[in-house]
């Protein structure tokens, strides 16, 4: 998809799938969020029931939500390992931050030193 | 421009070593130059550039190698220039690689040896991409769905029409048939087992697809014959397929003045024995009866030691060859049209198979007395890399060369092969016939390999002197000064210099336009939108090349009409 | 006016069949396309004018004023990296790659974070593939690996895979097997013959299992692998074998996890392996709908089809050292021109926050998170809708792609051929 700055984007990749016995376990009622923490970092995603995923295995799809818990090695290869990260979840009332939230801050002054 | 006093052979025009002026004007050979650039060529050998017949340089099994091999491409790596682009490659070169070390060698003409049409516009992205040579490609018919289904039908007018509107859609130059049949029957994972093997699903045989083909060329007056790879080669024995193959054409006539069918690399297709412990040379068969028969030609395929990377529209071959060698091997099936493989492999000196198909290859040549029949090549890369072409013309010219070559070989290369009791060495008229003027003639490109008045104006010159080196004993300067030509003349511009490029023009792009019938025309036409709307998994109407992949198109015509 | 067999610019599926209805100048109407390509082709927000940013705020700015500051950030740069070119056509490909020749520094593709482990395992074991026609006229097995083409490829398994009909296939889906392996059960699982749940990062396990059940070496496998039952890998191995044309189409659940080229040098193996019993293909389902036609590009022209160091004048290809996130991620390039892709949404984070250090160049026609990193930002004309130029599709076949209307914008092309010149005219100045 190539609208990032639309709100379809952002129900398409700032969400996190949990498998139900997962999301029930972590007593997530209604609509509710989740935070996802990696040693790389950690980011707050909506929570969603998925049966297709087994326990123990959570899906957040490709994006810069999902990007704040992955590591930058390439272990040799030129490619992150964007899938399969072990990750700790857990219930949070924080809200999920809009795709310009991530970003802000991030810009260091001067970049351009032209 | 002059080219003064070289040592010129222009056999085409019955010039053999005279000490003669070149004159070249807007592009072209004249009479007589008027002024402008002075060529010192006294002492030199001149010779029309170099014309290669059959290599693989550009599309999509070349860029597959390149991509499956970048320990290829660390090999023949040279920085960038102001004028020259980034060089990377040995039996892969990238585009620019091709280009320039063509020219270094004195090469001013290339051929793609087979292009499917699906993926031609690949095919023309990249030889786009090749400066300095004038190219073309061959466009690969023995397989497709159209070919086989006109020949069961036994629709000659048909088969025709398609040709000709493959061509077209392919900016094709000329009809290539690579083991046809197999690569249908491959498809499923098959083969054919020789000429009458039935191809399955369309019951038609390769006998009669080639014999088809051919009549189809012969009726369109096509520039070139049929060039055509046989079925069964690589393997132990297939000398005899190879011979069942011409005898089974041998009544079909040339529409031109030229040879009825050219069979390539026959090096791989010259083989006895039953297998490879008494694997053998069948060469001279091969040659006694091209000297019986002159409507055929053939070209070498000579073998290079050393890495090369086989890739061919064969593709139960190169299966077989990764099998053989535990190779990585790479495969592409292209819908309704054919399929091919890509295989790196390393040929060796010590290895008794390889050592004897290295024999085999020089045996052709020498044992086929009609240099006109000859076309020296290494099938690039398939039997190694075009850069070695150097060494080839040293051994087909020094038989001392070839016995100092053979004492280092497997001693089977000298036991399984006539190749040590062959005296013949070419002369530099043959050479200039095996390399200029008979793929010229054989390609049917009428302005290229001579240097006559209307000649394209490309040129090599060699800092050999063919009056005072005797190639036979000093081979080792014959290979020096042919890997880098002092000259190379492109169209009337220098390209290259004491073996270095200083210019870099476009050359232009051959492919054949044939007209056929309305009424044939019409019926291809309408087999073609139900196979479209059936089977093809893209839209008629974003099949064809378009004018933007030919920028420099140099149109032949052809045809019924 | 409808247009016919116009060609999407979406994904890897490159469906040429779209017709796009035009009046006065603007897209009216868009049939066939998925939703996917669909939203595209009616287009979205759009970057309005050249920007250039000054004191951490972007301004708008004249096309000259962008590609003189471009040409001066990657003149000035001691190793810049040129990226992208996904979403572009082969034609901007060309432009880059010299660019990056005359500037001395990097090129690479999406390619590295996403199908560049496909491409190293063809490196070590090459690929037996095929047009995806072959697989419409002649599989009678689909394997689906880590791709969810449901979502990912829409069209594709009505164009050319699990629903589609051909010449020995005319009963389509009913004369078909379609496995899908996931760690998850996708919606593309929900439409299979069989589906088997792996554990995360275990495809090579289970790949190594399969091949040694191809041959002949099964009684050496335990009751389990990863978690998968030996029965189940044995009804897989039988089905594989079983099959007159089986063909395994693979995504990024092969290509991202644990082992990554390795995962795919084991799939490419078993399909080698396969072709000692019967006849099997494999192909990487690309994502984008032109970075199959960047490395064939960057492979015709360097040698190397992704990472392509161009540093010190003769092409350099090393992905681990050389690619996008390894350059990235030792804070080694001091510039990035981002053209037809974000960066900043598909890398890791610490990846982006190297980008968010250095001066980036943005060449795209919309606004996207790596537009938020920006010091230079140029719009450009949509490829495939407002610029004609060549795509490669994910088997690997070219075809050129359409203009429908006119944008008044400069394409990718032209922007890069500026930048280039701009970069000749300050390197005569010195």
């Amino acid at each position: 998809m190539e609208a990032k700055t639309s709100p379809e984007f952002f129900k398409a990749a700032s969400f996190c799938a949990l498998s139900e016995e997962d999301y029930d376990a972590l007593g997530i009622s209604g609509e509710g969020n989740v935070l996802v923490r990696t040693e790389f970092g950690e980011i707050v995603v909506s929570a969603k029931k998925d049966e297709g995923l087994p326990p123990g295995v959570i899906f957040i799809p490709m994006g810069p939500w999902a990007n704040a818990v992955v590591g930058r090695k390439t272990g040799g290869c030129g490619t992150p390992q964007f899938k399969g990260e072990k990750v700790e979840v857990e219930r949070t009332k924080m809200p999920v931050m809009e795709i310009r939230e991530l970003f802000a801050d991030m810009k260091k002054q001067g970049g351009d030193r032209s | 421009m002059i080219i003064e006093g070289g040592i010129v052979y222009d056999p085409i025009n019955g010039v053999l070593g005279e000490e003669m002026d070149v004159s070249i004007e807007d592009g072209r050979v004249v009479e007589e130059s008027r002024d402008g650039e002075k060529i010192d060529a006294r002492g030199m050998l001149v010779l029309p550039g170099g014309v290669d017949a059959h290599a693989h340089i550009a599309g999509a099994k070349v860029n597959t190698g390149r991509i499956m091999r970048p320990e290829d491409g660390r090999r023949g790596t040279e920085a960038r220039t102001k004028l020259l682009r980034p060089s990377t490659g040995y039996t892969v070169p990238n585009c620019y690689a091709i280009g320039y070390r063509y020219a270094r060698l004195g090469y001013t003409t290339a051929f793609e040896a087979a292009t499917p049409i699906l993926e031609a516009r690949h095919t023309h992205e990249e030889l786009e991409e090749i400066p300095i040579v004038d190219k073309g490609a061959l466009t690969l018919f023995g397989n497709n769905w159209e070919v086989l289904e006109c020949v069961r039908d036994g629709d000659l007018d048909k088969l025709a029409a398609f040709l000709a509107w493959g061509l077209r859609a392919s900016r094709g130059y000329g009809v290539k048939v690579v083991n046809p049949g197999g690569g249908e029957a491959w498809g499923y994972g098959g083969n054919v087992k020789g000429i009458d093997d039935p191809v399955p699903n369309f019951d038609v045989t390769a006998r009669e697809i080639i014999r088809y083909l051919m009549r189809a060329n012969e009726a369109l007056r096509l520039p070139h014959s049929v060039h055509l790879h046989t079925n069964n080669l690589g393997k132990p024995g297939n000398y005899e397929t190879t011979l069942a193959t011409l005898r089974a054409v041998e009544d079909i006539a040339s529409s031109r003045d030229r040879q009825v069918l050219h069979v390539t690399h026959m090096q791989f297709s010259a083989y006895g024995g039953t297998g490879w412990r008494d694997f053998e040379s069948k060469a001279p068969e091969i040659a006694d009866y091209f000297n019986r028969h002159e409507q055929f030609t053939m070209d070498m395929g000579q073998l290079i030691f050393g890495s090369a990377t086989t890739m061919t529209a064969d593709a139960p071959l190169e299966y077989g060859n990764a099998r053989l060698l535990k190779a990585k091997w790479s495969n592409h099936d292209i819908e309704l049209e054919e399929s091919s493989g890509v295989v790196p492999l390393v040929y060796g000196r010590k290895n008794p198979i390889n050592a004897i198909q290295w024999a085999i290859g020089l045996e052709l040549a020498l044992l086929t007395e009609d240099p006109w029949q000859m076309i020296m090549t290494t099938d690039h890369p398939n039997g190694g890399p075009f850069v070695n072409y150097p060494e080839v013309v040293a051994l087909l010219m020094s038989r001392a060369k070839r016995e100092e070559e053979l004492a280092t070989l497997h001693d089977l290369a000298s036991k399984r092969s006539s190749l040590p009791s062959i005296e013949r060495e070419m002369d530099w008229n043959d050479i200039a016939i095996v390399t200029r003027a008979g793929p010229a003639r054989i390609l049917g490109l009428a302005e290229k390999g001579h240097l006559g008045v209307g000649a394209d104006g490309d040129v090599s010159i060699y800092d050999i002197n063919p009056e005072k080196v005797d190639p036979s004993k000093e081979h080792e300067e014959v290979k020096a000064a042919l890997a880098g030509a002092k000259y190379a003349i492109k169209g009337g511009e220098v390209v290259v210099r004491d073996g270095e490029v200083v210019a870099v023009p476009q050359g232009r792009t051959y492919w054949v336009d044939a007209s056929v019938p309305e009424d044939a025309a019409a019926r291809v036409k309408a087999d073609l939108v139900e196979k479209f709307a059936k089977y093809y998994s893209i839209q008629m109407s974003n099949y064809m090349v378009q004018d933007a992949y030919v920028t420099r198109p140099r149109v032949i015509r052809a045809g019924v009409i | 006016m409808i247009i016919e067999d116009v060609l999407c610019p979406f994904c890897g599926c490159l469906c040429d069949d779209i017709k796009v209805e035009v009046e006065e100048g603007r897209i009216v109407g868009v049939k066939r396309a998925c939703r996917l390509g669909s939203s595209k082709i009616r287009g979205h927000e759009r970057i309005r004018a050249p920007m250039v940013r000054r004191d951490g705020e972007l301004f708008e700015t004249t096309y000259d004023e962008a590609y003189d500051r471009a040409a001066r950030i990657l003149k000035g740069a001691k190793r810049p990296l040129l990226y992208g070119w996904c979403s572009t056509v082969c034609e901007t490909a060309k432009k880059g790659i010299l660019l990056a020749e005359v500037v001395g520094g990097v090129i690479d593709s999406t390619a590295t974070v996403c199908h560049g482990p496909s491409i190293i395992g063809i490196e070590e074991k090459g690929l037996s593939g095929s047009t995806l026609g072959q697989v419409k006229n002649r599989a009678d097995l689909i394997i689906f690996w880590g791709a969810n083409p449901v979502e990912a490829h829409p069209r594709h398994t009505m164009r050319y895979s699990s629903n589609s009909t051909g010449m020995f296939t005319p009963e389509g889906r009913r004369g078909r097997k379609v496995i899908v392996v996931d760690v998850r059960k996708t919606r593309t699982a929900k439409n299979a013959d069989k589906f088997i749940l792996i554990r995360p990062g275990t495809d090579y396990e289970v790949i190594s299992a399969l091949r040694m059940i191809v041959k002949g070496k099964g009684d050496l496998i335990p009751e389990t692998v990863a978690g998968v039952d030996k029965a189940d890998l044995e009804e897989t191995a039988g089905m594989m074998k079983a099959a007159k044309f089986g063909s395994i189409l693979f995504g990024l659940g092969m290509t991202h996890s644990r082992g990554r080229y390795k995962n795919v040098d084991n799939a490419l193996s078993l399909v080698a392996d396969l072709n000692g019993f019967t006849k099997f293909v494999v192909m990487a389902m690309r994502g984008h709908y032109n970075v199959a036609g960047f490395g064939q590009v960057c492979a015709w022209e360097t040698g190397y089809p992704m990472a392509v160091d161009l540093s010190r004048g003769a092409p350099y290809f090393n992905p681990g050292e050389t690619a996008a996130c390894d350059l990235l991620g030792r804070r080694e390039t001091d510039a990035m021109m981002v053209v037809a892709a974000d960066p900043a949404s598909n890398f890791p984070r610490e990846t982006v926050e190297a980008m968010a250090e250095i001066p980036v160049i943005q060449v795209d026609p919309f606004p996207n998170p790596t537009t938020f990193l920006a010091d230079v930002v140029i719009p450009t004309a949509v490829c495939g809708i407002e610029a004609e130029g060549t795509a490669y599709r994910m088997d690997g076949l070219s075809l050129r792609m359409k203009k429908v209307i006119d944008s008044g914008l400069p394409t990718d092309e032209e922007v890069v051929e500026n930048i280039l010149d701009r970069v000749r005219r300050l390197a005569d100045d010195n």
